[in-house]
Parts: C-alpha cells; sequence; structure tokens
C-alpha cells in the first residue's frame, strides 16, 4: 500500500515538475497575500509584527486549498480517476498518494514563502526555530489530511471549488486556532512556551485523530 | 468466467438494467449490441466495478464481485469511452506507470513494447495532449491491455480508429484470445463484430433480448436479429 | 407483460413499512410537546425567579440553553443515522439523517440569535467570542456545509453517502473545536453549574434550575416531533417520485 501511495505521488509531482502550474500559482498567491498584508498593516509600523503569525497561516490555509481543490479535479480529465479507481488497489492508497503530493507541494510553498515574509516585513525571531518548523509541520499535516480528504469528497460536485472552502475552513478550526497560538508564542514570547507546548499537543492529537478517520472513511467517499 | 444473476442497476428511481442473467465462458469473445441508452455501459462499468449493482449476483472466476474487488480487479482490463490518459504524459510515462500500478514487473519494457504493437514508436515521448483522437484511443487500447489481463471490457473501442488500427485492434483481440482471454466488446460496428466475435448479445432497455452464437463471420445474420429485436415490431 | 410488472415491482420496493406505523404517535408526540412547552413558559415567566442583575431579559436564559441542547441532540442523532446509513445502507436513515441536521440547524440559528441579545444584556456587546457561542457558531458552519453537500446534483446515494460521510466528520469535529475555542478564550460565560449556589457566583437557583430542566425537555421533545413529521414528508416525497417515475415507464411501454 505505501508503495503504491508512493507511486501515485510521484505520478502527481512529477506531472507538477512538468507543468509547475500549481506550484507556481501558490507561490505567486502566497506573494499577493504578503502584499496585501502590507498595504492592510503598514510594515514599518511596529505592532504589525504581531499580526505575522496569523498571517503566516492565512498564507498556508489560502495557497493550500488552491493546491487541494486541483489535486483531484485534476483527475477529472480523460476520467483518470476512472482509471485509478479500477486498479487492484485500496481507496486508501489513492489518498494516502495524493496526501503525500499535496503535503510536499504544500511544504515547498511555505519554505519559499515564509522566509520571504520574515524578509519583508524584517522580522526577526526571538523564540526557537525548531519549534517553530515543528508547528508548520504539524500543522500543514492536519490541514492537507483533513483537507485532501474533504477535496476527494468536493470533487463530486460540479462547483467542488466553491465547495471545497465551506467544507474545509468550519471543520479545520481547531487546528487554524491552535497552531496560530503556539506560532505566537514561539515566535514572539517564549515565556509561556508549556502553553505552546499544550497547543502543539492538541493539534496532534486533532491530526491523528482525523488522519485515522480519513483513512476508514475514503473508502466510502471514492466508492462508486 | 462470467456468471450474471438477475443483475439489476437503478438511478434514483429510473432503472437503468432490470434483470440481467448472462453466464460467459472462457476464451470466449462476445459482442454486445443495443440501441444507444440501453445500458451496454452501465453493464460493462458494472463489471468493471465502477457501478455498484443495486441488487443481484456477479461472479468474475468464481470470485464475488462484492467481496473480492481487488482480485478481480486484478483480472480485468477496461476501456472505455475517456482514454484514462494523463495527458502531460508521454504513452511511455503513462503505460509505465499503469503497468506499475498493476504490478507488472518489467513495466518499462512492456510499455515499449506495446507502444510499438499499436504503431505509434515514433512519438513514444511525446506528451499525449499533442494527438490525434485515433492515436489517443490507440493508446489507451495499449493501456488497458498493460497487465495482460484474462477479461478485456471493451466500450465502442472501435471508434476513431483508421482501418489499419481497427486492424491492430482485431489482431490484438484475436492474439489475447489464443491465449485463452475472455472479451466483452460493446460496439454499434456489426461487421466489426461479426468478424472478431463468437457470440452476439442484444440489450435493450436494460433487458438481456438476445443471445445467439455466431458462426462463418455471418453478418446478415447480425443485421437480422439486430432489425427483428430493436426496429421490428415488439 | 405481466412477467415484467412483476420483477419491476421486485426491484422498487415502495418503502411501505416506513409509514405503516401507528399514525397515533404523531399526535401523542404533539399533545407532549405541547403540554411541556407551556408548561416551560409558565415556568419561566411566572415559577423562576428573576435575575438579580439582568432582569427579565435573563428569561432567555432558558430558551437559548434548551435550544442550543436540543441542536447538539439534533447533531448526534445524525451522526448515529449517517454511521447507519453507511453500514447498512437504508434510505430511511439518511433520511433521518438529513432531517434530523435540518432541524439541528435551525435550532442552532435560534442559539446564534438569541446569544447576542444575551450577550447585550450581560456583558453590553452583541457578540462575544465565548467558547460555547463560538462553538455554536462553527457548528451552524458545518452543518451549512452538510446542506450543500446535500444540495448537490446526482443520484441520492451519492449525496447519501457523501453526507454520511461529512456528518460524522463534522460530529466527531465538535468536542474538538470547544476544546480548542475553550481554551482560547474563557473571560466571558458564567459558569452556570458547579460550586456555589449563591446567585453572584453565577450559580442558580432551584427554580430556575426546574424551569431550564423543563424547557430543555420541552424543546426536545419539539424536536422529536419535528423529526417525526419531517421524516414522515420526505418519504412521502419519495414515495411521490416512485410512482411518477412508474407511470412514465407504463405510459412508456
Ligand atoms: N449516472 C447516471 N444517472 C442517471 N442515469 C444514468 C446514469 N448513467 C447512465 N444513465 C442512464 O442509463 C441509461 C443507459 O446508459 P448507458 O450509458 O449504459 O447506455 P449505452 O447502452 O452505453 O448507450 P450508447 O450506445 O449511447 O453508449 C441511459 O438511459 C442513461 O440516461
Ligand atoms: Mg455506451
Amino acid at each position: 500500500m505505501i508503495k503504491t501511495a508512493f507511486l501515485l505521488a510521484k505520478k502527481d509531482l512529477y506531472s507538477e515538475l512538468k507543468t509547475k502550474q500549481v506550484l507556481t500559482t501558490m507561490i505567486i498567491f502566497a506573494g499577493l497575500v504578503i502584499l496585501v498584508f502590507s498595504f492592510a498593516f503598514d510594515p514599518a509600523n511596529n505592532t504589525t509584527k504581531a499580526v505575522i503569525p496569523g498571517v503566516i497561516w492565512v498564507i498556508v490555509v489560502f495557497s493550500g486549498i488552491l493546491g487541494l481543490n486541483r489535486s483531484f479535479l485534476s483527475e477529472q480529465r480523460n476520467d483518470t480517476m476512472q482509471g485509478l479507481l479500477i486498479a487492484p488497489m485500496d481507496a486508501s492508497s489513492i489518498y494516502l498518494g495524493k496526501f503525500l503530493a499535496n503535503f510536499t507541494m504544500m511544504l515547498v510553498v511555505e519554505l519559499v514563502s515564509i522566509p520571504f515574509l520574515f524578509l519583508l516585513f524584517d522580522f526577526k525571531i526571538i523564540g526557537s526555530i525548531p519549534y517553530f518548523i515543528l508547528i508548520m509541520f504539524i500543522g500543514s499535516f492536519g490541514f492537507i489530511s483533513i483537507g485532501t480528504f474533504l477535496a476527494a469528497l468536493a470533487a463530486n460536485s460540479k462547483s467542488s471549488e466553491m465547495l471545497l472552502p465551506l467544507l474545509l475552513f468550519p471543520v479545520t478550526s481547531p487546528i487554524l486556532i491552535g497552531v496560530v497560538q503556539a506560532t505566537r508564542i514561539i515566535l514572539t514570547n517564549m515565556e509561556k512556551f508549556s502553553s505552546a507546548l499544550a497547543w502543539i499537543q492538541l493539534v496532534s492529537a486533532y491530526d491523528v485523530i482525523f488522519f485515522v478517520l480519513c483513512f476508514l472513511l475514503i473508502e466510502y467517499v471514492l466508492e462508486v | 468466467m462470467i456468471e450474471i444473476k438477475k443483475l439489476t442497476k437503478q438511478a434514483d428511481n429510473k432503472l437503468i438494467l432490470r434483470g440481467i442473467d448472462l453466464s460467459i465462458e472462457k476464451g470466449e469473445t462476445v459482442a454486445i449490441l443495443g440501441p444507444n441508452g440501453a445500458g451496454k455501459s452501465t453493464l460493462l462499468k458494472v463489471l468493471a466495478t465502477l457501478i455498484k449493482p443495486s441488487s443481484g449476483l456477479v461472479k468474475i472466476n468464481g470470485l464475488d464481485l462484492k467481496k473480492n474487488h481487488l482480485e478481480i480487479k486484478k483480472l480485468f482490463g477496461y476501456l472505455p469511452h475517456s482514454s484514462l490518459l494523463y495527458d502531460h504524459y508521454s504513452p511511455l510515462e503513462n503505460l509505465v506507470f499503469f503497468g506499475k500500478l498493476y504490478g507488472v514487473t518489467n513495466a518499462e519494457e512492456r510499455a515499449i513494447e506495446l507502444v510499438k504493437e499499436v504503431g505509434l514508436s515514433f512519438f513514444l515521448n511525446e506528451p499525449v495532449k499533442n494527438f490525434s483522437r485515433g492515436m489517443i484511443q490507440r493508446i489507451a487500447i495499449a493501456r488497458s491491455i498493460v497487465h495482460e489481463p484474462e477479461l478485456l471490457l471493451l466500450d465502442e473501442p472501435h471508434t476513431g480508429l483508421d482501418q489499419g488500427a481497427i486492424s491492430i485492434l482485431n489482431n490484438v483481440i484475436l492474439s489475447m484470445k489464443a491465449k485463452g482471454t475472455t472479451t466483452l466488446m460493446v460496439t454499434h460496428d456489426f461487421k466489426q463484430a461479426a468478424e472478431i466475435c463468437d457470440r452476439i448479445i442484444i440489450i435493450k432497455n436494460g433487458k438481456l433480448v438476445d443471445d445467439f452464437k455466431l458462426e462463418d463471420r455471418a453478418l446478415n445474420l447480425v443485421s437480422e436479429k439486430y432489425q427483428l429485436q430493436v426496429e421490428g415490431v415488439s | 407483460m405481466s412477467m415484467n410488472l412483476e420483477r419491476e415491482k421486485a426491484t422498487l420496493p415502495l418503502s411501505e413499512s416506513a409509514d405503516a406505523k401507528s399514525p397515533i404517535l404523531p399526535k401523542i408526540l404533539l399533545g407532549i410537546t405541547i403540554v411541556l412547552i407551556l408548561t416551560a413558559i409558565y415556568l419561566t415567566f411566572m415559577y423562576a425567579d428573576i435575575e438579580k442583575t439582568m432582569g427579565v431579559v435573563q428569561k432567555i436564559f432558558y430558551f437559548h440553553v434548551g435550544s442550543a441542547a436540543t441542536a447538539f441532540t439534533a447533531f448526534f442523532v445524525t451522526f448515529i443515522f449517517s454511521i447507519l446509513y453507511l453500514v447498512k445502507r437504508k434510505r430511511i436513515f439518511d433520511t433521518y439523517a438529513s432531517v434530523s441536521a435540518e432541524i439541528g440547524l435551525i435550532f442552532t440559528t435560534l442559539v446564534l440569535t438569541t446569544g447576542p441579545i444575551w450577550a447585550k444584556s450581560a456583558w453590553n456587546t452583541w457578540w462575544v467570542w465565548e467558547p460555547r457561542l463560538t462553538t455554536t457558531l462553527i457548528l451552524w458552519f458545518i452543518y451549512m456545509a452538510y446542506m450543500m453537500i446535500r444540495q448537490m446534483d446526482g443520484v441520492w446515494d451519492k449525496k447519501a453517502r457523501l453526507c454520511a460521510v461529512f456528518g460524522i466528520i463534522g460530529f466527531t469535529d465538535v468536542p474538538i473545536v470547544f476544546f480548542a475555542i475553550r481554551w482560547w478564550q474563557t473571560k466571558f460565560h458564567p459558569i452556570v453549574f458547579g460550586n456555589g449556589v449563591s446567585q453572584k457566583g453565577g450559580g442558580i437557583a432551584d427554580n430556575m434550575l426546574v424551569a431550564l430542566i423543563v424547557s430543555i425537555f420541552a424543546l426536545l421533545s419539539l424536536y422529536t416531533y419535528l423529526l417525526n413529521r419531517g421524516v414522515e414528508f420526505e418519504n412521502m416525497k419519495i414515495k411521490v417520485d416512485q410512482y411518477k417515475e412508474k407511470l412514465r415507464e407504463d405510459l412508456e411501454n
């Protein structure tokens, strides 16, 4: 199953490497979000630093949803989804493959856009970078795992691009609350570290619960 | 090979298949004829595990469609209306991907061999999106047989093919038949049906209305029976 | 031809069993609901004390909490029937899940409208990011999304399947949402139950508690009645559709 999932993820990523459509769009979009934020909050003002943790996750959420939308819609052309469904593998392999591909792309976007954000807003990290990376990782993991699942669900609809955010945002709200709080503490106020740790635990618990749940339920979503 | 009992399919309140009983032996080549909207593609999709039947029993090679779907998926090759190919990929990449998905051991060699067989070796590394309809259909055929299936489910495989490709396709089917492959082919092309099939099934309005053996490529017999069942007085 | 019809009958099982049940049940439910609601109104306005700081506006509390409890119950029922549907694949389970979600959504809307009224008089602001209220808001969004899935085009069993999956995901999310928001913001809501019977500590007087419990039961029985009626109505619609299709086919042949 893992092998098949890697094969599927490789297929998606290789195709992305050829066209570079989705990744470019996501990164440019992330840049635009940063730009819009610089208009909304004066970068020269010192209080702006307080919104940076929030901006990071706005970037992740909005550029992430672009990628998630594509991930199952791209299989509709020539009905390639049928090709995957008749292949001898479980639905969970398809889910895992798509998840791996989306997660990789998400990490690439974060890797490019977040340093860029820090640079533009002249943000100096006073907290711990390893913990920051950990939070980015578990936050993106949860967001993409449930996002991939709901993208598969929404793909059944004609207007799935509009449906996906409506499904995804309320369901992921605990992750978003958790990671924004944790990011704020880690980046600006290490004194409350224990509280950040508690948030990290909450988000990790969410990740585990929903990853397992998605794994079990994806069979019903991809059923024909 | 295939055992269908009282198969029905209902979409909302509309009955698409209304009680089909059919049994097909290993090695048979069966053509499924019938007017548009009769339910031919639906029947094929049920066999390809793409549609869940509403009621009835389907067994392929003694395996129940509901329970052993993984084993059954390895058995058949399915060629629907659409190509199931990735546009940005070349024929080689497409076939290697699907070969690996089916666990074909030497996927690369097998892919090259297949592309040669359908006469497109010259376009081995061109992306599929630039291909013409007939060329795509050729690759789609190659895709459906990449894992050397025991059962072929073809939905109007002759559409868009030129004369050369038709004879290639027929040769593929016949040579696989020699190896014991069973073929189910939905078609509107009586000539090709008479050419390669040894049994004809006519479906009308979700029901099996005729089922007969065919000898000596008797094209007249096929048209005659079809006229009687579909256009004649019912 | 006759063979034919028989087969059709076999494949179109009109769900008789569902509404062949005693027609007395809805009447009994209606009776209980009316009695309970009247009692609840009496208890709320006549029996229970008027709260010291807020005055009469506090009466909305009984309705507010009752609606919230009912909405939560409704979504729980949707959750249970979603699981049942995925396991058994009977249409009736899907109907229950969907009707229950719809009623739950109505009650959630009521909570969200009464909440601000409460907030305005208690904290002098229309909206507070208070855990329970915010959770209700997110619940409202989740079940609106559930309704959007229902609006999808396609055959009913596909919609039923996807809705069931989302019903499970959505409900699993609720406790986590609540927990997260509670951590995030814990400034406002009075801890109504718990230590301290003294009115000032935010505790609740005995007569208030009685009014509250009766209110909750009144709304729950209203919910049961609505659920029963809604399911009956849906079944009727399904049946009409089936007859229509059958008629069309008979005309065709
Ligand atoms: N998803 C669906 N929902 C509702 N009805 C459907 C669905 N798919 C197919 N049908 C109906 O089922 C009937 C049979 O369709 P099918 O595609 O099997 O016909 P066919 O015999 O393959 O026709 P053709 O010769 O045109 O390919 C049609 O009347 C069609 O309207
Ligand atoms: Mg067809």
